[in-house]
């Protein structure tokens, strides 16, 4: 590729821990892979794996769950519920082609700007390096297809 | 208006099994009200007829299209465009014309694969290596069969649906409730409900209706229905056998949880839930007992087919619709 490819990353952060590591990110300009695109819910319990899935679908190439170190959650243990939903959805996603690693869980406090900074970065090279995910389904409709091995080819 | 001033009825199977034409015929004697009501004019498993039949009809002269079955091939398609020109009202009737049931768990593999699996594994007596080809030269001229799509469909990814009826099949009570509305509403009586609703359903969700006992969910280990003797009162889910209840569509009565056997989704997602699977996932996962990352991945293990397990009927309408394999080239 001549150009280099940039990844679209959707990121959902929890208000307490992680989108306030991402603030002090900010206010400590800290430099980092501009890939990612947050969005704050109140806690990483209440993201909804709907979605990761229609971020996914929509054309994202990679999707970051953050909330709360395990044991800090504002909301006493949302977080461990938000764990538990993550690692089915990466089992699932892989069923239906999408790379557990496009895919990202990361613990942040309101103190780690400087984490954050880091792991999206190196979050953003890795779904870089997987290339895009175009997800488009209807693809398959458009394109003229070979859908049956003629006997002579079997046979070969 | 026909012949004898009756309004027209047709209904249809595309890629499904049949069991939504049984399920309508098991109305018993509410059939003869749709014959009362309607001329039949096509439905290919209880009389002939033949599709130039339809295509000679004038456009929006049925009145009522029941379309079961999911768009698999060619003549699928080709059936949903021509019954959606001829009909006023067009309801994908049954799970895989609403959501792709189980013919959509095929857009969880290639194609070829597919073909493969049917015509050239091992398990198969195939000799000759025949596999079916779209056109073929016979003696007597070329024959076509339809060509199938890469992907399964639902009905209203091809054409405009009017209503949705869920269910595999749809409850023959409901469907009787169904007729019995829009017979009503031929002769004034009752008006119908607007474009797009679901109908012959509840608004909540197979929980609300089964009448087992719920207390505080946790579960350490996932075990498949012929492990377990489930205890025939408490919760399902609750035992740690997946039962899709939370996620799925009313309607049914909760009929499976109540023979002893977990509600497997036919009803689809329940009102406001656009990906079902997100929605059962995210039911199922919650309750697991355990805080450890190791220990939660261990306990996972007993759910080895997720994509199969929480779009067991919904593949087709979920936000994915299909895996990569299946769509990319």
């Amino acid at each position: 590729m001549s150009e280099r490819f940039e990844p679209v990353i959707i990121g959902f952060t929890c208000n307490w821990c992680s989108y306030r590591a991402a603030d002090m990110a900010g206010m400590g300009r800290i430099q980092y892979a501009p890939n990612v695109r947050l969005i704050r819910l109140m806690c990483s319990g209440r993201l909804d794996p709907t979605f990761v899935i229609k971020a996914f679908a929509g054309g994202a190439d990679g999707v970051l769950v953050s909330g709360c170190h395990p044991g800090d959650c504002h909301y006493i243990e949302q977080n461990y519920k938000a764990m538990r939903r993550f690692y089915l959805l990466r089992k699932l996603l892989a069923q239906m082609g999408i790379e557990p690693a496009r895919l990202k869980l990361l613990w942040a406090s309101a103190a780690e700007g400087q984490l954050f900074a880091e792991e999206v970065t190196k979050f953003t090279e890795e779904v870089r390096a997987l290339g895009p995910l175009n997800w488009n389904p209807e693809a398959a409709l458009l394109s003229e297809q070979v859908l049956y091995r003629q006997p002579a080819e079997v046979a070969a | 208006m026909t012949s004898n001033g009756k309004p027209k009825f047709a209904m249809y199977w595309a890629a499904s099994c049949g069991g939504c034409e049984i399920a309508v015929l098991n109305i018993h004697e509410k059939i003869l009200d749709v014959d009362a009501n309607f001329e039949v004019v096509f439905w290919p498993v209880a009389m002939d007829a033949k599709y130039k039949d339809v295509e000679a009809m004038e456009d929006g002269s049925i009145l009522l299209t029941l379309f079961n079955g999911a768009i698999r091939n060619e003549e699928n398609e080709h059936l949903a465009k021509l019954l959606r020109q001829k009909s006023q009202i067009l309801v994908a009737f049954g799970s895989c014309a609403t959501e792709g049931c189980m013919p959509a768990l095929a857009n969880l593999s290639p194609l070829e694969e597919l073909v493969s699996t049917v015509y050239s594994t091992v398990s198969t007596d195939n000799p000759e290596n025949i596999h079916p080809q779209p056109t073929y030269k016979a003696p007597e001229g070329e024959i076509h069969i339809p060509k199938l799509y890469p992907i399964v469909r639902t009905l209203d990814q091809v054409v405009d649906v009017d209503y949705y009826m869920p269910g595999c099949p749809p409850e023959s009570h409901q469907i009787a409730a169904v007729l019995d509305l829009v017979i009503d509403a031929i002769h004034g009586k009752a008006t119908l409900p607007p474009k797009g609703s679901v109908i012959g359903a509840g608004g909540s969700t197979v929980c609300d209706e089964c009448p087992r006992k719920r207390d505080v969910k946790t579960i350490r280990e996932f075990k498949r229905i012929q492990n377990i003797m489930l205890d025939p009162e408490i919760c399902i889910l609750e035992q740690g056998v997946i039962c899709s209840g939370p996620a799925t569509r009313s309607g049914c009565g909760a009929l499976c949880p109540q023979a002893g056997s977990p509600c497997i989704g036919c009803y689809g997602p329940a009102e406001g839930v656009l990906d079902y699977g997100a929605r059962l996932l995210t039911a199922v996962a919650s309750v697991i007992e355990s805080k450890d990352p190791q220990e939660i991945e261990r306990i996972l293990e007993g759910i080895p087919d997720p994509a199969g397990m929480f779009y067991r009927f919904n593949l087709g309408a979920s936000l994915l619709r299909a895996s990569k394999a299946a769509w990319a080239r």
